[in-house]
Parts: C-alpha cells; structure tokens; sequence
C-alpha cells in the first residue's frame, strides 16, 4: 500500500485513460489467442476454439469491467462523466438552466452580498488596519447616558490599563481647506500621536506622528494627507512632504501621505486628512480642551492583547472608571466608560447600520431558503420529465447510488454557477449601500475577502445538497414496473406525491408572506418617520452656511458680515423670514450642552441636571415656524450689553417648573443666571424619533458663533435663493463661498436615511420573495394541470364547464397560498417583534401590515395560477382520453 | 477425476503472488502453471483472474510490465514487487497454520 505505486497508477488510469484501456484490451486479447491456440491443438477448427476461448473468460466485457472497477478510479471518473452527462443535460433543458441559475444567483447573490456588507462594515470596516479582530472602542457613560470622553480621562486609562496593548483617538472632523481661490470642506480626523504606529499604516511617503506631537496647545500644526487627496489636490507631487496647507485658515506642514486604499478609522466616511490633537482647537473650538476633564469630545479605540475577552477588558476599565470618580469627584462624578464591539460603535454609522444588518441577514437567508425551494421544485418538476430516463438506467443495473451522485452532481453544477453569478453580483452591489444616502457623501463599501468567499462557498455546498437531494428524494420512490408503464397521470390534489412539492411552495409563501408584511411594516414606518411634525416647517426653509474662518475673519468682522448679510437677505423677493442659529436641528452636528441650575428646583442627589441649548438670532422662530406659547422671541435688544435672557421649551416646564409659568425665572447657563423670556412649543432637535427632551434657546448675539448657519423662510425655489445668496455674499466679499443649500427636508430625510436603507432593501428583497414564489406556485400548478389532463378531459367530457374547471384548478393553487399565508401569519406575529428598533409608531403586529400583504400576495398568486387554469380549460376532452 | 475445486474465496491471491514468486508470468501462464502445479485439481476461474491481477497491482505487491511472450506475442508480465513477497511470506505462513490445524481436527475424527 505504499503511495508511490498507486499514485502514479492511479494518476494512469485517470489521465492516460485511451492507453489503460488498449493495455487492458491487449491484455485480455494475448489470453484469448493462447487460449485458442490451446483449443486448435486440442484439435478444434479455428471457429469452434475462437468461441470456446470466449467462453471461457465468461464474458469479455465483463471481465474487462471488473478490472476498471478494481482499478477503482471509479470514484473521480463517475464524477467526470456525471460532470460531462450534467453539462449535456442542461445544456438540452437551457430555459430550465437559466431559470434554475438566476434564482440560485440572485440567492447566494443577496446572501454574499450581505454579507460582504458585514465584512466591511461591521466587522472588518478599516482596510489596512491590523487586527481588527480585538479593537473594541470606548465611550463615557453619565448615568444611562452616553457621553464622550475627555482627553485627561482617556490617559489615565491608556497608563493603568493593564489588558489593552494599545489606546488611539481618532475623533471625525471638518474644515475648510483653502486652495487658490477656493474654498472646500473636507471630513479628516483628529488624532492621538501614536494613532499610525497604533493601527500599523505606515505613510508611504514622509512620516507619522511623534510621540510628543499630541501635546501642547496648537504647539505641532502638522497633517498627514489622505492618497486621494494629494492625488487629487496636490497631483501627487512627489516633493509633497514640507510643504504647506492652510486647513480653517491655519498653516499646517504636510508630513505624510497616508497609503493607497487606507480611509481612516470611521464607518461611514472616508478620512482625507490626519491632524494631531494638540491642534485641537482650530478644529473644535473650545479652548485647553486637552487639560479639561470636563471638556469630552474624543472617540477612542483599543486594541486588546491576545485572548482578551470584552467583559474581562470591560472590567477593567471600569474599575479605572471607580478611581477616576473617585479621585476627581467634581468633574466625574456619576460617570463610567464602556467597551463596544466594533460593530456596535455608537459614534460611527455602525452603530446606526447594526440593526438594519441583524435584519438583512435574517431575509437574506428567508430569500436563500426560498430559492432553494423554488430550485427544488423545478428540478422536481424536471425529474418527472426524466423519470422515464431514471427508470431506464435503474433497469439497467445502475445502483440508487449511482442516480444519487448524478442527481447530486446536477446540483451542484447548477449551484456553482449560482454561486459564481452571485459572487459577481456581489462585487459589483458592494458600494450600493452608498446609493441609499442621496445627497450625502457617504463611504460603505463591502468587503469581498476569503471570510465572505468560504461563507458563500458553505451555502453553495448546502444548496447543493438541497437541491440535488429533493429530486433524488423523489426517485426513491420510482418503482421500477410501474414508471416503465409510462402512464403517470394524477388527479388533481389527490395523489400523494404532490405532497412535497405542494409543501415546498408552501414554505415559498409563507415565507415571502413573512417578507411582505416585514416590508410593509418599515415602510409605514418610514412613511410616519417622514411625514412625522418635526415642529418646524420643513418645506420652504432652506438652511447653509458661509464659511468665514477659512476666510481669515475674526469674530469682530464676522459680526459684522452677518449683520449686514442678514438685512440683505430679508431685503431679497420672496424671503418671509431668516435668521441664523449656531447649529441646525437634525444635522450632524451637536447642540451645546450646559450644566444647569433652575431657581426653586431641587435636584436629587447624585445628579447633575444638564441640558441642551441653541444659540439663535432673532426671528429664529419665525423663520422656522416653531410656535411661540408665550412671552417674547429675542430681539436686536438682547445683545451683548443687554441682561441675558433665554428662551426654553414646553418639556423644559413640565421637568422643572412643574409646568407653572417660568416667564420671569432663572435659569443658570454655564454658570451665569439669565432670565426666561418665552417659551415655545417642543420640536425634534437630534432625531425624528427622539422622545421630547427639555431644550432651550439663548441669543446669538450673546453667545458668539462665528460660523451660524443660515435658515430661509421664502416662497422661491432654492435655486433662485441659493443664486441669490451667493450674489449678496459676493457683493458684500467676494472671497467668500457658499456651502451646499438644503431644504430643512432634506435635512429631515437625511437624518433618517438608515430608516430608509432598511426598507430599501427589505422591500427589495420581500419583492424578490414574491416573484420567486409566485414562479414556483406557476410551475407547480403548470405542472399539476398537465399531468392530470386526463381527469380534467374526463371532468369535461361529463359536463364540467369552462368555469367549473377554473375554478377548480384556482381554487387547488388557492388552497396552498391560503394554507402559506396561515402559517405566514403565525410565524409573523412572532417574528416581526425582531423590527422592534427600527419601527417608529408603527405596532410590529399592525393588522394594515398584515392585510395589505395578505391582498399582494393573494393578487399575486390568483396572477400565478390563471395561466395553468386557463390552460386546463383549453383541454380537448377528445384527445386527453384518447392519449391513453 | 473430480469436478476441479472451486477456489477457496481469498486464496486466489496467493496463489498468483506465490506463481509470481518464482519467476515473472502473463496472466496466461499464470492460469496455466497453477493448474498444471496443483494437478489439474485447482481450475482458476480465467474471469476472476485478471481483476484479481489488476487488484494486486493497485494494491501494490506486483507491477506490470509489457514484454514479449515465449510465441512472439505481445504480452503483459507481472512479477512481485518486495512488498508483494514480503505479504506473501505471511500469508503463506497463516496458511500453513490454518491447514495444518485443519489437518489436525480432520485427523482426530478419523
């Protein structure tokens, strides 16, 4: 049994096949001439002895067999013929084929597609970094809250932590570069000195940062640029490294060109450039943000040592979280730090994306299961079609074995070329994602790696088995006398072997049934989202903002600008009302946030009432349309000189003045008490689907911003505002730009854009759902009718109608939609609590939901059927009971 | 004479390698020496044999080789290859255990 006998024997027989065989034939060939040689000596005529030879080996072909068998090659040489025979098989049935393939493509499509989406997404979402595997990232914790972290915070942590090998901050951020004439906002990172080294990209041109560079205030103005940007920008200057870039108007010294292929460390965006922390404040505002603990702004990763769990890591760091509140009791008190998974980030569009992706898996798999249903039931549909072959070859001696692998190897030709159509399919889906996020400048690209290969490659393997064993479950039961016969005529819904294939299209509806109503759901979801009172006007408010840093103003010419900008715009047709506010609601951006004192309330202990605020011009409420409940909007009067005042909302009474009138009363902003003013109705400030939050307002004049946005009530369309804005920004400087003008609209849609991808892709998938079961329940029904055309010729050769026999094949098609859509129902109610987090107002078991899915797939099935009953009444009696 | 015995299931196998064992032979010859050795009382199913010389090949105790046979014909030789002698020697040997313990019962009744 030594290897290197066989291998090349076998290797023989399987590749020098003709040789093996002329070897075998000249073998058995010199026994048959001595044989007769033996016999003509013995005195027989040549003829008698030539037979008698033969007669003697018993059976030429036969011994010859048994050698091949025991060369037994067999094994691989069955797989090749079976290969070649399926080939053949398919080749002749090509609609079959392509109907067989395009349902496996769009299957394993959708699955490796998904998942692909997890991979570089959720899992591995930074290309370049290494051991992705065990970073986990870091936020505060106030109360039930989560918060950001400071930077003092995060460097205790970063020295006492024992189970991380390393800690980086990388905290997204916008500014404007100034190129020549123009003027561009780009999305970059703030980051930790040592966040290159931390991650493992080396700049391929020029250096990270140093250790020391994170420190000091605006001490190291030095950026590491993005490939695409010095391609684009800078036209991949060789000589980029020393020169300079002014980033909101600072000079920064390019040190570095971040690699090809490496978009920074944040789902969702891709990074453009890379400025140490100590540069902080020309980026954030605030000031000594890196000394304050209070200051909490940074969004920071971990890499964990090797076979570090998250709890065990999780416990650490909250212990260091204890010492840390009780070493600094005024700045910590009552805070903690907790460790996420990558995939649960919450500052990033992973922890947004999450839910949408524990759905899609589960209906991808729904659609996979279908598919395979679909598949199983056109193979059994086809198997009828070669019974007669079937039943031939088992006749002739091939074992049920045999027809197995045949039936088996079918499958997976045909699921290989899914697969490999789905793979394709996958590719070219995998920056799709992106298309869902109109308007946005987004980055979620799929990740096609050998993770995502031997998923699709496992189902594939299991789709083969599903599908090439339906068939071959179905021709065990071939009895061999009676298929032989040919006769195999059913009656309508009475035979047993339309058992199967009635439940395989069975679990095809209830299982798009289950898709349809998950589909309906999100989508009167996203309907209330969207159509939900934000509190303010949506429509005719058009929001943007100049940029006036990059400009080089200061807070004085700033002023200024905005004064006289603002009296040119309400001078412009058109314009009802406008007014600048220091950040837009629902925008990406964060509101200020204060601790607050309110006169006469009493907070319980251990708690630090905080809340947040918007800093707002006059006729800020106007403009907007948010009802003004009682007392005054702010005036030109409330300006830096004047008392300050503020103006709070409806949820701010109802917590702390027990909804009595608060007009008159104190409240302590950022340590200075000012008078409440008004008081204005609730509106939606970070998310349509937000529960009310108490909120307030403060003037801008009082409390500075240099780069407000800009709203516009008007009654043009934006176009014409947009022209004109720009033409009244020139006039007045005309080195300023404009940002992007937006509808508050758009403003709404955008911020509920995950919303939208998971019902984007939910309908897509349920709507492919419906399509292949409604296939499947035409083929079975096509198939029912024309294998019971002998019943039905008899039905009407004894006077069943046109009507009677549509009725009667509808209502057999009907029978297994209803029965489908039962258990769809049932398993629905149960399922559809998975939604949970991402239906808004809407009950997960909503009876409209139900009732419109119950009408589609109703409609769709009746569409199904017809064709098969139509068929069946065109049936001529005659001739049905004459093919017998 | 008797009817020729039927060979004992399995013992085809030494028959072939202990024919082998002597010189190198065609599958002709080896049917025709062990009838000739065993008196004409063991007749080789000539069908069984070449499956069984193929499987013995496979198996790795003899290898093939094409020569010219002792009239001129093209003719595939089988000789043993040292692990083939090395099975055959204790296949020999459990036989000679089996018979003679065979033998030994069959006496005893006598």
């Amino acid at each position: 049994m030594r290897w290197y006998y066989k291998l090349p024997l076998r290797l023989r027989s399987l590749f020098l096949k003709d040789r093996a065989e002329l070897d075998l034939s000249d073998e058995i060939q010199f026994h048959l001439q001595n044989q007769i040689d033996e016999f003509v000596v013995q005195g027989m005529n040549p003829q008698e002895a030539r037979r008698a030879a033969r007669q003697s080996l018993g059976g030429v072909e036969q011994v010859k067999e048994e050698c091949r068998d025991m060369r037994r090659t067999n094994l691989i040489e069955n797989f090749l013929q079976d290969v070649r025979f399926g080939f053949r098989m398919l080749r002749r049935s090509s609609g079959f084929t392509a109907l067989t393939i395009l349902c496996l493509t769009l299957g394993i499509g959708a699955n490796a597609a998904v998942f692909s989406w997890v991979e570089g997404i959720l899992l591995r979402p930074y290309p370049l970094v290494s051991h992705q595997e065990r970073l986990v990232t870091l936020t505060g914790t106030a109360g039930d809250e989560r918060d950001e972290m400071s930077w003092p915070d995060l460097l205790d942590v970063e020295r006492s932590c024992t189970l991380c090998e390393t800690l980086f901050v990388s905290k997204i951020t916008g500014a404007t570069l100034s190129i020549g004439e123009r003027a561009q906002v780009m999305t970059g990172s703030i980051v930790s000195a040592n966040y290159f080294d931390a991650i493992g990209v080396h700049p391929i041109l020029g250096r990270g940062f140093e250790p020391d560079e994170d420190t000091g205030r605006n001490a190291h103005p030095l950026v590491v640029i993005s490939y695409h940007l010095w391609q684009t920008l800078f036209k991949g200057d060789p000589e980029i490294v020393g020169k300079t870039q002014r980033f909101d108007n600072v000079v920064h010294t390019i040190i570095g060109v971040a690699p090809e292929g490496f978009y920074g460390t944040f789902v969702g965006r891709s990074m453009e450039y890379w400025v140490p922390a100590s540069m902080l404040e020309v980026f954030d505002g605030g000031s000594d943000k890196l000394e304050d603990r209070r200051a909490r702004w940074a969004e920071a990763y971990v890499r964990l040592k090797p076979g570090v769990t998250r709890n065990q890591a999780q416990q650490e760091i909250s212990a260091i979280a204890t010492r840390l509140e009780a070493a600094y009791p005024a700045t910590n008190r009552g805070r903690g730090i907790k460790v996420w998974p990558l995939w649960q980030t919450p500052f990033n569009h992973a922890g947004h994306l999450l839910p949408t992706f524990e759905i899609m898996v589960v209906v991808t798999m729904f659609v996979l299961l279908i598919v395979c249903a679909n598949v199983g039931n056109l193979l059994l549909v086809r198997s009828f079609a070669r019974g007669h072959e079937m039943t031939v070859r088992l006749a002739l001696g091939a074992g049920p074995g045999r027809l197995l692998r045949q039936l088996v190897t079918e499958g997976l030709l045909l699921s290989a070329c899914g697969a490999a159509g789905g793979m394709l399919l996958a590719y070219w889906c995998r920056h799709a994602l992106v298309l869902l996020f109109p308007g946005d400048v987004m980055y979620l690209p799929g990740q096609i790696d050998s993770r995502v290969l031997g998923l699709s490659a496992a189902i594939c393997l299991v789709v083969t088995l599903a599908v090439g064993l339906v068939p071959a479950f179905q021709t065990r039961h071939l009895a061999l006398a009676d298929t032989l016969k040919t006769g195999m005529s059913t009656v309508l819904g009475a035979r047993g072997r339309a058992w199967f294939r009635s439940s395989l299209v069975i679990l095809q509806v209830t299982l798009s049934f289950i898709l349809l109503v998950g589909g309906t759901l999100l989508m009167q979801s996203l309907r209330k989202i969207r159509t939900a009172d934000p509190g303010f006007t949506t429509t005719r408010v058009f929001d943007t903002w100049v940029p006036l840093v990059a400009a080089g103003y200061d807070a004085l010419r700033a002023r200024t600008f905005q004064d006289e900008l603002i009296q040119r715009v309400r001078a412009l047709p058109g314009v009802e009302a406008a007014a600048y506010a220091r950040a837009v609601p629902l925008g990406y951006g964060s509101f200020s946030s204060t601790p607050i004192a309110v006169d006469g309330y009493e907070p319980p202990p251990n708690e630090q009432p905080t809340a947040e605020f918007n800093e707002v011009s006059p006729n800020y409420f106007a403009t907007l349309g948010i009802p003004l409940l009682s007392g005054r909007e702010f005036t030109r009067a409330d300006d830096e000189n004047a008392a300050r005042v503020a103006i709070v909302n409806q949820t701010m009474i109802a917590r702390y003045w027990r909804g009595q009138n608060p007009i008159g009363q104190r409240l302590q902003v950022k340590g200075n008490w000012v008078q409440v003013v008004g008081v204005v109705k609730d509106s939606k400030y970070y998310s349509m689907d937000e529960a009310p939050r108490p909120f307030f307002y403060v003037p801008l004049q009082q409390y500075f911003s240099i780069e407000p946005d800009i709203h516009i009530r008007t009654t043009q369309p934006l176009q014409t505002v947009q022209t004109a804005l720009i033409r009244e920004v020139r006039a007045l400087d005309p080195n300023l730009a404009v940002y992007e003008m937006i509808t508050l609209q758009e403003q709404v849609d955008r911020s509920t854009s995950h919303e939208l991808v998971a019902v984007a892709l939910v309908a897509l998938f349920g709507g492919l759902a419906l399509l292949l079961a409604s296939i499947g329940l035409y083929g079975v029904m096509s198939c029912t009718v024309s294998q019971s055309t002998r019943e039905l010729g008899l039905r009407m050769a004894l006077g069943a109608g046109t009507s009677n026999v549509l009725r009667l094949v509808l209502l057999r098609g009907l029978l297994l939609t209803t029965t489908g859509m039962i258990i769809g129902i049932a398993l629905a109610l149960l399922l559809t609590r998975l939604l949970g987090n991402l239906l808004y107002q809407v009950s997960p078991r909503d009876p409209l939901a139900f009732a419109a899915a119950f009408a589609v797939m109703t409609l769709a099935s009746v569409t199904a059927c017809f064709l098969p009953a139509w068929r069946a009444t065109r049936i001529d009696p005659i001739r049905a009971l004459r093919a017998e | 004479m008797a009817k020729p015995t039927d060979l004992v299931q399995g013992t085809l196998d030494l028959l072939i390698l202990r024919t082998l064992a002597i010189q190198p032979m065609h599958g002709w010859g080896i049917a025709r020496r062990i009838r000739q050795v065993s008196k004409e009382v063991l007749q080789v199913h000539q069908g069984a044999l070449y499956p069984a010389l193929h499987r013995l090949e496979q198996q790795g105790w003899i290898r093939a080789k094409w020569g010219e046979s002792e009239n001129n014909r093209r003719a595939k030789y089988y000789s043993l290859t040292p692990d083939g002698a090395k099975y055959l020697r204790q296949e020999q040997a459990q036989w000679k255990r089996l018979s003679s313990a065979i033998g030994l019962v069959l006496e005893m009744s006598s």
